[in-house]
């Protein structure tokens, strides 16, 4: 099966030229529909990892190809619609402050758009789905922090991408939150969906086991084993 | 039943998308000072085209003069000369002379028309000896002026040759001018109303950079963004531009009032009277192109902003 994901000595520098080299020769591959844990302490560089398959920066070195396109010699033209396939949860949310729960999640089918009938209903259900049925119409201030993460959490997988990426998707949930996440990643990793997930959740990792990238000071140091 | 329904309406209407606003541009863009520019720059464009559209309008009159570059004036009209009237002898040298395309001799109330703002409306009475006056119309470069001058005065003594082509010429260049400079104005007015549109939506990018980043890392397309903006930036402009030139309108109504007894329109005898003669005294290419203003305000605006933000947005990855 084709890799949805393969890096092959892969470098990151944020600043081009002679900034340091926070990612140093990563080499991996995750197949399609395939889980993978991400772990690291904190500094590791697990954001940057996800920043790159989410194309949000470009390699400054090695190869890297995402969803068989290969990013450093794809047009700028071309990135948006990869951009589309993937979902993203970010660490820090970023949730449109002015617009509602629903609007929020609503935005992906809206930019790539999709017929208004469908989203309302959609968006409905996945709403219902993280329990923020009775918070549609509240924007992100008036929202808690766990609410504020299951909205980043819908939004990121409204459009049932073929990648998802997630980046400390549980901080601000408690267990029985995390576990629902962990049923509805689950749930899209049974109908194809590639899925990356960069945690501290120790628990949340044990009672899950699935194959892990374990990241220190920007190398990557196992790839494979359980935790 | 129907409270229900209402009730769904209203809230399936604060869901619905029409005006989303994903970039929160209706604050970020806001309505107040851009469409107040814009409307200010409208009012000087219509100014502009108003001096544009009279000074047009001046060339030609001025260019149509030019073709009768000629006027001979012959005193004792009816005296004899060598063939027939001293009139006739003039009018007959003239029409046999090369590059004179039409010499006509005014009639007696023409010339009385001509003389009415002098000599007022009793010119006739006053037995004043007029002189018949011909207008001369010449063809190509026309005839060399002083040999004809010294034959006419030869054949028929006191006859005077005057040539206001010259002047006719200066004229008509000021008009052209005067002309050019509307143009350049209106020229000028655009480029300022295009930059105030850069600068306001180059605030607006500045204001919603990170929503911006946001909506770009779920995959909106430079063309989805920068026609957000562009639809926000059109709006404005169009709207603060209708009204600009509304506020122009009266302005302009009442310039062309004021200059209706010299264009000679309907006349210095019957002032416009009743709301549609008052309109009419528009001339028809300003009533066509003032509409135009806003339009070309929405057309600026949406250029200059999607210029603005594909620029702005080529920073991103
Ligand atoms: N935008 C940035 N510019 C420069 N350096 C950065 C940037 N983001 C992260 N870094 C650096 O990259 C390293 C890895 O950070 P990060 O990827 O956030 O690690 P983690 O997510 O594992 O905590 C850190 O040393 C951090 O300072
Ligand atoms: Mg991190």
């Amino acid at each position: 099966m084709a890799d949805v994901i393969r890096c092959e000595a892969v470098g990151l520098q944020y600043v081009r030229g002679d900034g340091p080299e926070v990612l140093h020769d990563l080499s991996f591959g995750v197949p399609e529909g395939g889980f993978r844990w991400l772990l690291g302490p904190s500094g590791a560089g697990k954001t940057s990892l996800l920043r790159l398959l989410y194309l949000a920066v470009r390699p400054s070195r090695g190869r890297l190809e995402i969803l068989g396109t290969e990013i450093a010699g794809v047009k700028r033209r071309a990135l948006p619609g990869l951009r589309r396939r993937i979902g993203v949860v970010f660490q820090d949310f970023r949730l449109l402050a002015h617009l509602s729960a629903f609007d929020n999640v609503a935005l992906p089918l809206r930019i790539a758009g999709r017929p208004e009938g469908q989203i309302r209903a959609d968006v409905t259900e996945m709403l219902r789905w993280v329990g923020l049925s009775a918070k549609t119409a509240s924007r992100p201030p008036e929202l808690s922090g766990g609410e504020q993460q299951r909205v980043a959490i819908a939004r990121a997988v409204i459009a049932r991408p073929d990648l998802l990426v997630a980046d400390e998707p549980t901080g601000n949930l408690d267990e029985a939150q995390a576990e629902r996440l962990m049923q509805l990643l689950q749930e899209m990793n049974r109908l194809g969906t590639t899925v990356l997930v960069a945690t501290h959740n120790e628990g949340l990792v044990r009672r899950h086991p699935a194959r892990t990238l374990r990241l220190s000071h920007g190398r990557l140091i196992a790839d494979g084993g359980v935790g | 039943m129907a409270e229900l329904a209402e009730l769904r309406d209203r809230r399936s209407a604060r869901l619905r998308p029409g005006g989303f606003d994903d970039l929160g541009l209706r604050r970020a863009l806001g309505d107040r000072l851009l469409p107040l520019l814009v409307a200010a720059m409208t009012f000087l464009a219509a100014l502009a085209l108003t001096g544009f559209v009279a000074a047009a309008a001046l060339a030609r009159h001025w260019r149509e003069g030019a073709e009768s570059a000629l006027t001979v004036q012959v005193p004792q009209p009816g005296g004899p000369a060598d063939q027939g009237t001293r009139r006739e002898r003039v009018l007959a040298i003239l029409r046999g002379t090369p590059g004179i395309a039409q010499a006509r001799a005014l009639s007696d109330e023409a010339l009385s028309d001509l003389l009415r703002p002098w000599l007022g409306s009793e010119a006739q009475s006053l037995a004043l000896p007029l002189p018949a006056v011909v207008e001369v119309h010449l063809s190509g470069d026309g005839p060399d002026l002083r040999a004809l001058a010294q034959r006419l005065t030869q054949a028929v003594p006191g006859t005077l040759v005057e040539s206001h082509g010259v002047w006719v010429a200066r004229l008509s260049t000021l008009a052209r001018s005067l002309q050019a400079c509307a143009g350049l104005a209106l020229l000028v007015v655009a480029a300022v109303a295009a930059s105030v549109v850069a600068v306001a939506t180059r605030a607006g990018l500045a204001a919603r950079r990170e929503a911006i980043g946001i909506v770009h890392s779920l995959g909106a397309t430079d063309g989805y963004i920068a026609g957000r903006f562009a639809r926000r930036a059109t709006l404005l402009a169009f709207l603060g531009s209708a009204l600009g030139a509304l506020t122009a309108l009266p302005v302009l109504l009442g310039l062309a009032d004021l200059a209706a007894p010299f264009a000679g329109l309907q006349g210095i005898a019957e002032p416009p009277n009743g709301v549609w003669a008052w309109l009419a005294a528009l001339p028809l290419p300003l009533w066509l192109a003032l509409p135009g203003l806003p339009l070309a305000a929405g057309a600026i605006g949406w250029l200059t902003a999607q210029a603005t933000v594909r620029r702005w947005l080529r920073r991103l990855s």
